[in-house]
């Protein structure tokens, strides 16, 4: 067993650690979501030098063939300065699901788009009344010669209105429910046929709901096997819990410095707030959770490449159920150890409970995934 | 023993009901119930409408023009208004100044300052918070220096909500810096178009506009503003906090938000079922339901209490803000990931625009984010908490 980062990670972790405080600050941060694209192309750019949106990529697509505990790594920094570019959208989940369900012509002409920062990618996969169940899909691919017709609508697409191309499931076979009969397509944002409703979210980041009336695809777009994509659909969700997991830890770390900061300089009845043992034992539990967080995002990068269903599943499912909990409570609690403060929008840390709050609600809250685990147990013991 | 109202009451019931059905517009029910922006004219017609029938202060007595309902009526009433989605009357004039112009003001000042909260006319805000005085609010240092008949204020306040749309504050402002903190503290009314106030906006957490700072430079109060005795203030503002706490129990809100839950549990689906059917989710609603209703009726035995409301008043603060709290959480957990986006402008009536997901969704993270104030305001939850260990349990 061994909880340490590798020298290269250390070295990814430090130099990300220092961009994140130096470069990317409350007021840059600022700027950048109240842009018209919520996204600077500039940071985007400098994450491209530095390797890390090809990471994950194999070598042969200029990638540097990295795993989920090097994303993890990356989204803990994120997750400290509330990065707000759409790394989770498009190098961990789109381009993750090109990695593992495309194929060679597929991955050889996005994957280095990525890399290089010049293409922006997004899964539309979610549907409206799905919730978090992943098999509700409705979207329809009809094949048409060779081509394929796709109808439907999708919502949650995180950073679908900033996307090139997206990547979109449909039904090519089944009962809405059916994990069988799924298949994968890449569309062009601006296909005909294709409606962006681009929304901000009250974290900075952007989603969209996007409908899909009669778009006409080449069968070359279809990615992996023809209704057989729910396994790589499944696991690539896997990817994106693991990384939100990490991004929320780096965000009640940040979370708790800065309470910790306000509770040792803030001064009512003649001493610092932080003297006062209530707020020395909750101060203690958003700690306690945030280590019992910690170490479940360990877990959920360790597991989050395995093809091992089961044991993928459940370790994921854990930990994105404590972590749900622990970003709930360490966000709730940061915000009321700050006061009045803690309610402002000029506050970092109210902008750290709303990201908290979000991840929790991102690929299945605490409630959802808990219910996966207690399934799991079922069939377990059955 | 007796749980049930009486047919008396239910009498009194079935009136708010039919005169709120025959005199709440449309459109304030519909900005209510969909839980859009507050709005300061929509807040005042309300009030204008309940004034003409009489009911403009349903907590004061008849002499000041209140209804003179008795705590039960009161919590009837209140109770109605939220269920038919009226607007939630202003608390500073009505719950917290009008009070204490009543019980410690002189007659000249009740009969300036009680006529103009009753109508609506006057909008009212709080003066209490300062950067440095939150939870320690006896520290407070704005200042009121008299000169002949008039003082001199100069200092800040914060957290004044609404104060951006308000005629009045009442403000605590010190007297004195002799003896303890509270002994120098006196209670002023200051029109906030007088000269050497600047009000400067907070933007909340999410995004809204409800809270200000407000900034006081050499301003000339008139010394008959001062209710009662000089340095004798913070008897007063005892007084009012224990009015607010009472008030912030909130159950009328609750209840009808308790409603709207149980309806949005309904209408949002979880792939092939309705939300409602995902027990996980249904068991949490459940203990809230329970919780709500040990709330109802805790209020109802406080406030019927003859000896009225004592340091128990904290825990409904406490209670009250809680479960408030969870009731937006809920509605934002329904929402699921429709509940991230930010759309500021649907929050406005005329919308007509893209949302994600259903109706319910788009004000319902805000609305979390927002309510977090709840166990901050009005008191810390801590705060009430140190209260009932030192003067309910004497620890």
């Amino acid at each position: 067993m061994n909880f340490d980062l590798s020298e290269e990670q250390q070295m990814l972790n430090d130099s990300l650690r220092r961009f994140v405080t130096n470069e990317y600050g409350y007021e840059k941060r600022g700027e950048i979501i109240s842009s018209g694209t919520g996204i600077d192309r500039a940071t985007w750019s400098n994450f491209a030098e530095m390797g890390l949106l090809g990471f994950s990529f194999p070598e042969d697509y200029d990638g540097l063939g990295g795993n989920a505990v090097d994303t993890m790594v990356v989204m803990e920094n994120f997750g400290r300065g509330l990065v707000v570019e759409p790394y989770l959208a498009t190098v961990v989940l789109a381009g993750g699901l090109i990695r593992d369900a495309g194929n060679e012509a597929q991955k050889a002409d996005i994957l280095p788009g990525i890399a290089s920062g010049e293409r922006l990618l997004a899964l539309a996969h979610y549907e409206p009344g799905a919730r978090y169940n992943l098999s509700h899909v409705q979207t329809t691919a009809r094949k048409d010669g060779d081509h394929f017709q796709i109808s439907g609508q999708k919502t949650t697409v995180l950073h679908g209105g900033q996307a090139n191309q997206l990547i979109v499931s449909a039904r090519t076979s089944g009962g809405v429910n059916d994990e069988s009969g799924l298949s994968l397509f890449l569309v062009d944002s601006g296909a005909k046929g294709v409606k962006v409703d681009d929304f901000a979210t009250h974290d900075g980041h952007r989603t969209a709901d996007i409908s899909f009336s009669n778009v006409t695809v080449s069968a070359h777009n279809l990615i992996g096997t023809i209704d057989e994509a729910f396994p790589a659909i499944e696991k690539t969700v896997d990817l994106g819990i693991a990384a939100l997991c990490a991004e929320a830890v780096g965000a009640m770390e940040a979370m708790n410095a800065a309470t910790l900061e306000y509770i040792k300089t803030r001064k009512q009845f003649g001493v610092p707030i932080g003297k006062f043992q209530v707020l020395q034992h909750r101060m203690a539990d958003m700690f306690i959770q945030t280590e019992q967080a910690r170490t479940m995002a360990i877990l959920a990068a360790s597991e989050a490449d395995s093809d091992d269903r089961a044991n993928r599943r459940e370790a994921i499912s854990m930990a994105k159920t404590l972590v749900g909990q622990a970003a709930r409570y360490v966000g709730q609690q940061g915000v009321q150890l700050h006061g009045g403060m803690g309610v402002t929008d000029e506050m970092f840390a109210a902008h750290l409970f709303k990201r908290l709050t979000l991840i929790n609600l991102l690929f299945g809250d605490a409630d959802h995934h808990l219910a996966q685990v207690s399934d799991g147990l079922l069939a377990k013991t059955a | 023993m007796d749980l049930n109202y009486t047919p008396e009451q239910e009498a009194f019931r079935a009136e708010v009901r039919q005169f709120l059905e025959d005199n709440l517009p449309d459109d304030i029910r519909e900005r209510v119930q969909k839980r859009l922006r507050p709005d300061k004219a929509m807040t005042e017609r309300w009030q204008k409408i309940l004034f003409e029938k009489g009911w403009g202060a349903s907590t004061w007595p008849t002499e000041f023009g209140g209804t003179g309902w008795d705590p039960i009526q009161q919590i009837i009433f209140e109770e109605e208004c939220a269920l038919a989605g009226a607007p939630r009357q202003l608390d500073f004039g009505l719950r917290m100044v009008g009070p204490v112009i009543m019980t410690f003001g002189n007659d000249e000042q009740k009969q300036r300052f009680l006529p103009g909260i009753l109508s609506g006319e006057d909008w009212w805000c709080q003066g209490y918070s300062e950067p440095g005085a939150g939870s320690d609010l006896a520290s407070l240092r704005t200042s009121a220096k008299r000169e002949g008949d008039h003082y001199i204020v100069n200092g800040q306040k914060t957290w004044t909500t609404l104060g951006q749309h308000a005629d009045w504050i009442f403000c605590l402002v010190r007297t004195s810096t002799q003896g303890k903190p509270q002994q120098g503290i006196s209670f002023l009314l200051i029109d906030m178009n007088t000269p050497g106030i600047d009000v400067k906006p907070i933007i909340m957490l999410d995004g809204e506009h409800e809270i200000n700072e407000v900034y006081f430079d050499n301003v000339k109060v008139p010394a008959e503003n001062l209710i009662g005795e000089e340095n004798q203030g913070w008897t007063y503002a005892k007084f009012l906090l224990g009015h607010e706490r009472t008030g912030l129990a909130n159950v009328g809100q609750w209840k009808a938000l308790m409603k709207r839950l149980k309806e949005v549990a309904r209408q949002e689906q979880d792939g092939q079922r309705p939300l409602i059917e995902n027990t996980r989710f249904r068991d949490r609603l459940a203990q809230l339901d329970a919780e709500l209703r040990a709330l109802e009726l805790t209020v109802l035995r406080v406030l019927t209490d003859k000896r009225g409301p004592g340091p128990q008043a904290s825990i409904l603060k406490i209670r009250g803000t809680e479960i408030g709290q969870q009731l937006f959480e809920m509605l934002m957990e329904a929402g699921g990931q429709d509940s991230i986006a930010h759309i500021p402008e649907a929050l406005e009536l005329d919308y007509n625009g893209p949302r994600a997901g259903s109706i319910d969704a788009t004000p319902s993270a805000g609305d979390y984010f927002n309510m977090r104030k709840l166990s901050i305001f009005g008191g810390s939850n801590e705060i009430q908490r140190n209260i009932i260990s030192q003067l309910v349990l004497g620890l």
